[in-house]
């Protein structure tokens, strides 16, 4: 059943002890589309992530995912539906080589038992040669490749970054939710970082919702946008003219 | 790769110590080299090697700590010493020690599966303390157990060995608090050190396959794992479970090597867990080969330095505490960060001019 | 009946202990997030100042038993400083590796200083017996000092986290560290009181507990620690009134489990209990859900 939207929310809100944090919310996205999702600090935007990828279960409110119900999946279900992330505060396998980090990403799509791992059969090497080439040829695109060995710690933050976009994209997700992507790099890093997210777009075909507070990078790259305040939708369409908007402004920079 | 080619030369030396152990060992008994005492050191050295490496795979691979693990050792020892008792007598020696191995191994798992369906769900101090308590109970209740044989089958009570109403002809297996006795002692040194060798085989292979990749990434950032995917409950519990059954083999190997087996709290009580975890952290937590040499250390010291033997509890616990402090101490971690920052600095001085190669040190458990 | 009651009674008279204990537990638990492992250990060391004290010494209970709240609480601050402030940040299975560390060096030093043969504790409490049921159930002096010391120390701790500066502080730093920090609360002074009431009632425990059950070894606290352990997730871990209740239902089941199922398995009953609570009510009775943040 192929739908139009890759993503489509409908009425989805959360309230923690009483409190509001996200309501009424709704998001339609195309597919293939480059979406924002900007708001000021604690306007509830990660909650929204954290909504969509089953960390928390809404209280209202559908969730569909190219044509899917996805509403009060766990957020295991839902990566396997087609959903995958990354985090504000970094979240990488510290201890795992970088490499490792990516081919944990491609556990779901190169498989082989238990059994086959401990005895080393013929079908284990095979796939670990090709999950190497498969994570190597991801590592490339983020120009990691050359960090392969080292640990996911040792990286610098940037690079951290990149690699958590890496291993997302490599549970080959249908939406990629990208939550801050450029925070904490200096502009050169975040204009090499709005080159690669165009490019994981284009080459992979993907969807892509980020969070961002750089309006540069956002406005740079995202067709669309979602203005969250106060956990609702202030106002959402095409960039430009949400950019423009003067009650955006306000929400922004306040009276 | 170069990156699997080191796995696999880490490994290999792992392997190459035991084989090299087993064979200094074997040469020293065999020469009449090797003082009774030591001799008797031989099969134990084997099931705390296997223990320690079996608990690591817990404690240092999937992250949870477990004080219940004398508790699965206890199990693989009296489900082999029950089988060993009904079939004394009444099959080869080698075949009687393989199937006690199976049945040991097979009954560690499911009582690793069924504890832990439910400690799983628990997490960081509750999961500990529950796996304690699951020792506890393993402990006391198999203290609790009568069982009896006679030809009309098998007989169970938990009150005392005259109401199993055995006939005549009937034999006690399981006679409370005083265990199981009438044991074959089979158990040597090859027997023990095979058994590590498999141990480490499969411990080793599951951590560098795509199922240990798993458990360590869970390990690593529980959140992060589930949004790619990982089944968090399924890793932990393959951990848990092959744990579970390499505690139970090396119970096999504990009641083989003995004639009489009970349940006190020394062996199978929460002390004894608690030294299998001071070889684990002592040997390096997730350091597979490290938690080996540390369980041989640990055993053959204490014996050989007879008139520390009142002081050496006291010093592994300042061990511990000492080694707990410098691995994991915020203020610590940074500190050695510098320092090995300042040694990097130092080489590079050194190397100006030189061309300069990278090396990327990824070291891996 | 009568026999039925001075089990009850015993086992409320050992459930106050355990309340007591696991006051300290509750309270650490809750403000440094740690499970301190030694805190059972602290117990025995206050058992045998006071078999030091008394016994040795010759000296007058009363002394002995201030001694033993005085060098607890001293003990509690010094473990608190030396093994586990450097670990503060750290992973909790570090932390918890290290407590055991403690509890084992414990242990051990009491094994070296005292030996290995279990000393006979001279009960410390001289409060005469009374008789209930036309002389059918006797109360003893140890169970009434125990359950009137519980109801005491329970009101002063409450007292004393709701009317004082450093009570509310308490609360603060278990509720929010960094918030804690930010309203000027010292939170690392906060622990540290945190350590050394826990470990003054450890104290008043360790007596109570060798006057009842009157055999004094280096692993006298492991067990009841680990009970009262049980007892304060049973009851919640960081409410006060969870490990009064706690305590009480875990001395009552274990008293009537040994009276009327099996004195061996006892303990095992115990422990049962406990994982039957934490899958039901992970949160124990009264305790709070905490949600990892993401």
């Amino acid at each position: 059943m192929a739908a139009e939207n890759m993503l489509s929310v409908e009425n989805l809100s959360i309230s923690f002890g009483g409190l509001k944090a996200v309501s009424d919310f709704r998001l339609k996205i195309r597919k293939n589309e480059l979406y924002g999702l900007i708001g000021p600090n604690g306007a509830g935007k990660t909650t929204v992530f954290n909504l969509l990828t089953g960390v928390y279960k809404p209280d209202t409110g559908s969730i569909v995912l190219d044509g899917q119900n996805i509403t009060g999946k766990h957020t295991i279900e839902i990566n396997h539906a087609g959903i995958a992330r990354t985090f504000q505060n970094i979240r990488l396998f510290s201890n795992l080589t970088v490499l490792d980090n990516v081919k944990a990403g491609l556990h779901q799509h190169f498989r082989y038992g238990t059994l086959d791992g401990i005895f080393r059969t013929p079908k284990f090497y095979k796939t670990e040669k090709a999950m190497n080439e498969k994570a190597m040829e991801i590592l490339r695109v983020f120009a990691l490749d050359d960090a392969a060995s080292f640990k996911a710690s040792q990286l610098p933050y940037g690079r951290q970054r990149k690699l958590e976009i890496a291993r997302a994209l490599a549970t080959e997700p249908k939406l990629l939710l990208l939550d801050e992507p450029a925070a904490g790099m200096n502009p050169q890093e975040t204009h090499e970082l709005m080159e690669t997210i165009r490019f994981v777009r284009d080459n992979f075909g993907m969807t892509i919702l980020l969070i961002e507070h750089d309006m540069k990078l956002v406005s740079g790259i995202c067709e669309e946008l979602t203005v969250l305040n106060f956990g609702q939708v202030l106002c959402e369409g095409d960039t430009k003219d949400v950019l423009n908007n003067p009650e955006v402004i306000k929400a922004y920079l306040g009276d | 790769m170069n990156m699997k080619s080191k796995a696999f030369r880490t490994n290999a030396v792992t392997y190459a110590i035991v084989i090299a152990f087993y064979l200094i060992c074997h040469g020293l008994i065999m020469s009449g080299n090797m003082s009774s005492l030591m001799k008797g050191l031989m099969v134990p050295l084997c099931y705390y090697v296997i223990l320690a490496v079996s608990l690591n795979l817990v404690v240092g691979i999937s992250g949870e700590l477990s004080l219940g693990h004398a508790g699965f050792m206890c199990i693989g020892a009296y489900s082999s010493a029950i089988f060993a008792v009904l079939v004394d007598g009444k099959m080869p020696e080698l075949l009687e020690l393989v199937l006690a191995l199976i049945i040991g191994a097979g009954f560690g798992a499911l009582f690793g599966f069924l504890i832990g369906i439910p400690v799983l769900r628990l997490r960081g101090d509750y999961l500990a303390i529950v796996t304690l308590a699951f020792g506890e109970i393993i402990k006391n209740v198999v203290n609790a157990v009568y069982l009896g044989i006679d030809e009309n089958g098998l007989h169970f009570s938990m009150k005392d060995s005259l109401s199993l109403g055995l006939s005549e002809n009937g034999d006690t297996i399981i006679n409370g608090a005083q265990g199981i006795s009438g044991l074959p002692r089979t158990a040597n040194l090859t027997v023990g050190v095979v058994l590590v060798l498999i141990t480490l085989f499969i411990v080793l292979n599951l951590i560098h396959s795509r199922q240990g990749r798993a458990i360590m990434a869970i390990r690593d950032n529980r959140i992060a794992a589930e949004s790619v995917g990982l089944s968090v409950s399924k890793y932990k519990m393959m951990a848990f479970v092959i744990s579970a059954a390499l505690a139970g083999m090396a119970g096999v190997l504990y009641s083989h090597n003995l004639s009489a087996l009970q349940a006190t709290s020394k062996n199978f009580g929460y002390n004894q867990s608690i030294m299998i975890l001071v070889f684990v952290v002592l040997g390096g937590i997730g350091n597979i080969r490290g938690s080996i040499i540390a369980a041989v250390i640990l055993t053959v010291l204490p014996e050989k330095l007879r008139f520390l033997s009142d002081y050496r509890m006291l010093i592994y616990a300042i061990v511990l505490i000492s080694l707990m402090l410098f691995n994991s101490a915020p203020k610590s971690i940074a500190w050695r960060k510098m320092m090995s920052e300042r040694i990097r600095m130092k080489k590079e001085e050194n190397r100006t001019g030189a061309a300069g190669d990278k090396d990327g040190s990824g070291e891996e458990a | 009946m009568s026999s039925f009651l001075s089990y009850l009674i015993n086992g409320i008279s050992l459930g106050s202990v355990y309340a007591i204990i696991a006051l300290g537990y509750t309270m650490v638990y809750g403000i440094a997030k740690m499970l301190n492992f030694a805190h059972g250990d602290v117990i025995m060391v206050g058992g045998y100042t006071v078999f030091i004290c008394t016994s040795m010494l010759g000296l007058p209970p009363v002394v002995g038993i201030l001694a033993a709240v005085v060098i607890c609480t001293v003990l509690g601050v010094l473990i608190e400083r030396i093994a586990y402030k450097p670990l503060r940040g750290a992973s909790s299975l570090s932390v918890l590796i290290t407590a055991i560390g403690v509890s084992y060096f414990l242990q051990n030093a009491a094994l070296l200083l005292f030996g290995a043969d279990t000393k006979s504790f001279q009960s410390v409490i001289s409060i005469p017996s009374i008789t209930l049921m036309n002389g059918e159930v006797n109360v003893s002096g140890v169970t009434i000092a125990t359950v009137v010391s519980c109801a005491v120390i329970l009101i002063g701790l409450t007292t004393f986290i709701n009317r004082t500066k450093t009570g509310q502080a308490m609360l603060a730093v278990s509720e929010d560290k960094g918030a804690a920090t930010l309203m000027g609360i010292n939170v690392n002074r906060t622990i540290a009181i945190t350590f050394a009431i826990g470990s003054a009632l450890a104290a008043i425990a360790g007596v109570l507990l060798c006057s009842a059950y009157p055999v004094l070894s280096s692993t006298t606290g492991a067990m009841p620690g680990i009970k009262a352990f049980t007892a304060a997730v049973f009851g919640g871990i960081g409410s006060i009134p969870g490990a009064l209740i706690g305590g009480l239902v875990m001395g009552v089941i274990e008293n009537l489990s040994k009276a009327y199922i099996s004195s061996q398995l006892s303990d095992a009953i115990v422990f049962a209990v406990l994982i039957v609570v934490l899958l039901v009510k992970p949160t124990g009775l009264m305790g709070k859900q905490i949600q990892e943040k993401v």
